[in-house]
């Protein structure tokens, strides 16, 4: 599939980035605007970062986890400071290495919507990495597929109540994908998939709110299992 | 056999005809002159540094003396060779930074250094004038009654001669007589220096010899290099870690990068094709490399600690795992280090041989000592000498001062304990996963 149809579905986004390795620095801001979005400013440090949200006001937020000075966590520092001082700024970490600690940091940061956490790896997947960076910019919650699989083996005592496609379910949320989205990926109604997602929530004893929070909800209880 | 010392020599016949007593003579006169220079040189610094101290001019004379020690050491092990053949030991350590400074602040750290000096008030004020009351009784006494007929025949004339300018001869027989006593007096006179030298080295090699006693010195240098380098071995991982992650990881990301862009601008075609394998090539070596560099040092250690760390090495444990790490905060890195590798070591083992259904990580720090424990409920028998990656694992522990002990008995459960004694590093609230 071309990735045309990325281009012309979703709005032109003006992205901060910040990635210290001036290699995929450039990559990056090559590969978003050759799909359409505006990169307005591409940094190399978190202090240079938060300077550049502050003057730029982006639509998304797009950084590296380990960056001067430090080389330790200074991006995902960054981007929970960001998500305090400004609730509901969408931000999309990458990183190197996935880990469910990092993850939970930053899922508690604001409500858990419009952030996303992925494998550098999947920058390469151009058309996920851009529809990604869409549902994130769009407020969803997308996590790497490599932490929902260090999740489901840990097969605690909540993830052995569900049945394995609830849990094909359960990973598929926490990548943000949408009912459709879902139903199409393991090629089933989304009737099914609605069952299921009702037989997760119900397993998971989540209070009946609204579908979105719901949903988020289910996420995070994983990460936190 | 050659005797090794003043001492052997004066056990064996022919002492008296041998070099011995020379060399005896050589060390005690020597002892003379270098004493009286050495008294000079300890009375000219402190007269002069004590003068001066008050401008300031003074004091480094006066650091001076504090050191004259270490010169006046040198000669006496040099000069020490000269009665006892058996090799003197130096007894300064080889500071192990260059420069001035930390040879100046190793030297007064070390005991030898304030022994070498005591040696030198000693040798200055009481040693050489000893010296040279044995060689004045021992050698020169005997010598002037031997001479006593040449004395008479050369400067009196044939009449009379003064014998130790204290009593006066007069006729030949006497001074004869003198002389057969000055030889008598003469070889009792070499054994009286050899026993004057053999106590004066022994003094000497007991007070600035490097001894047994610095034994306990070298235990704790040996313990402490073997801490060094059990850091240099950890920052070297780190090193190894981050330049794999700045360089090979980064550019290999950028390539897949190309790729993913390359492949948004091919026709569907054969060059597509291609392009799809080149990055999924690509991927491969980047998962291969995220797990090389996961290995060496795991970033999550760094960032989160133990409890993270561990909860990670958990998930990544086909057989199910159970953490119950309670840390409430940091722990010294070497030790955080130490135990993660212990775990993971552990729970590699679960998964390779144990047989194990579920597993278990408990522990956590009280009293001063960090207790972790990893059990399943394996088939047991466990051999560490098996080359389980156990007993290196236990080296590096026990430099912690810590303890690594394995309970496998056949039919199982098996257990392995580490506790390190360590503080907190810091404690923290921050980013503490919820496993």
């Amino acid at each position: 599939m071309r990735v045309g149809s990325v281009d012309g579905s979703r709005p032109a986004l003006r992205v901060v980035l910040a990635e210290d390795s001036v290699l995929l620095r450039e990559g990056l801001v090559g590969l978003l605007g050759r799909v359409g979005h505006e990169v307005v400013a591409a940094v190399g440090d978190a202090d240079a970062l938060l300077a550049a949200v502050a003057e730029h006001e982006p639509d998304v937020v797009v950084t590296d986890v380990r960056m001067p000075p430090g080389f330790q966590d200074e991006g995902l520092r960054a981007a929970v400071q960001l998500r305090e001082a400004r609730p509901g700024l969408p931000v999309l970490v990458l990183s190197q290495y996935v880990q469910r600690a990092y993850a939970a940091e930053l899922l508690d940061s604001g409500d858990g919507t419009g952030v996303g956490y992925l494998l550098k790896d999947r920058v390469g997947q151009v058309e996920e990495f851009v529809d990604a960076l869409g549902r994130v910019a769009g407020g969803g919650t997308v996590v790497d597929p490599e932490v929902v699989r260090q999740l489901l083996r840990r097969r605690r005592d909540p993830l052995e109540r569900l049945t394995p496609r609830e849990r094909e379910v359960l990973a598929l949320m926490a990548e943000g994908r949408s009912n459709g989205s879902i139903a199409r990926r393991l090629v089933v109604s989304e009737a099914a998939v609605g069952k299921h997602i009702g037989g997760i929530l119900a397993k998971l004893d989540l209070p009946p709110a609204d579908e979105t929070h719901r949903r988020v909800l289910a996420v995070l209880t994983y990460l936190r299992a | 056999m050659q005797p090794k010392s003043v001492w052997q020599a004066m056990a064996r016949p022919g002492f008296l005809v041998s070099s011995w007593p020379w060399r005896a003579v050589g060390y005690l006169v020597s002892g003379v002159v270098v004493g009286s220079l050495v008294f000079l040189l300890v009375v000219l610094l402190a007269v002069a540094g004590g003068g001066l101290a008050s401008v300031l001019v003074g004091l480094p004379l006066l650091a001076a003396l504090a050191l004259t020690g270490l010169p006046v050491g040198r000669v006496e092990r040099l000069r020490l060779r000269i009665v006892d053949a058996e090799p003197v030991p130096d007894p300064h350590r080889v500071p192990v930074e260059p420069g001035l400074r930390a040879w100046v602040v190793v030297r007064i750290r070390e005991r030898a250094t304030w022994r070498e000096l005591g040696y030198v008030v000693l040798f200055a004020g009481v040693l050489w004038p000893l010296d040279a009351l044995v060689v004045v009784f021992g050698l020169i006494v005997p010598l002037s009654l031997v001479a006593t007929p040449s004395l008479m025949a050369a400067v009196g004339g044939g009449r009379e001669a003064k014998v130790l300018k204290v009593w006066t001869v007069t006729d030949w027989p006497t001074a004869f007589g003198c002389s057969v006593g000055g030889v008598v007096l003469l070889a009792l006179g070499a054994y009286v220096l050899g026993v004057a030298a053999g106590a004066r080295a022994g003094l000497t090699r007991l007070l600035i010899a490097a001894r047994d006693v610095g034994l306990g010195e070298r235990v704790v240098e040996l313990a402490l290099s073997r801490g060094r380098l059990v850091d240099a071995f950890e920052a070297e991982r780190r090193r190894i870690e981050r330049d794999l992650h700045d360089g090979a990881q980064q550019r290999l990301v950028a390539l897949t990068v190309t790729l993913g862009v390359a492949r948004l601008d091919a026709p569907p075609g054969p060059l597509a094709d291609q392009l799809a394998k080149a990055q999924e090539q690509a991927g491969s070596a980047l998962a291969e490399l995220r797990e090389l560099i996961h290995g060496i040092h795991p970033q999550v250690l760094t960032d989160y600690g133990l409890e993270a760390a561990v909860a990670d090495a958990a998930d990544r444990t086909a057989v199910p795992v159970d953490v119950g790490l309670d840390l409430p905060g940091r722990l010294p890195r070497a030790v955080e280090s130490a135990a993660y590798f212990v775990v993971c070591e552990a729970l590699t083992n679960v998964d390779r041989h144990s047989g194990a259904t579920r597993a278990e990580v408990g522990g956590g720090h009280r009293d001063g000592l960090l207790l972790v424990e990893v059990r399943d409920d394996g088939c047991g028998g466990a051999d560490p000498a098996r080359g389980s990656g156990l007993t290196g694992l236990a080296d590096r522990v026990s430099v912690l001062d810590g303890r690594l002990s394995l309970s496998s008995p056949p039919g199982g459960p098996t257990s392995l304990r580490v506790e390190i004694p360590c503080e907190w590093d810091q404690l923290t609230d921050r980013g503490r996963p919820s496993a």
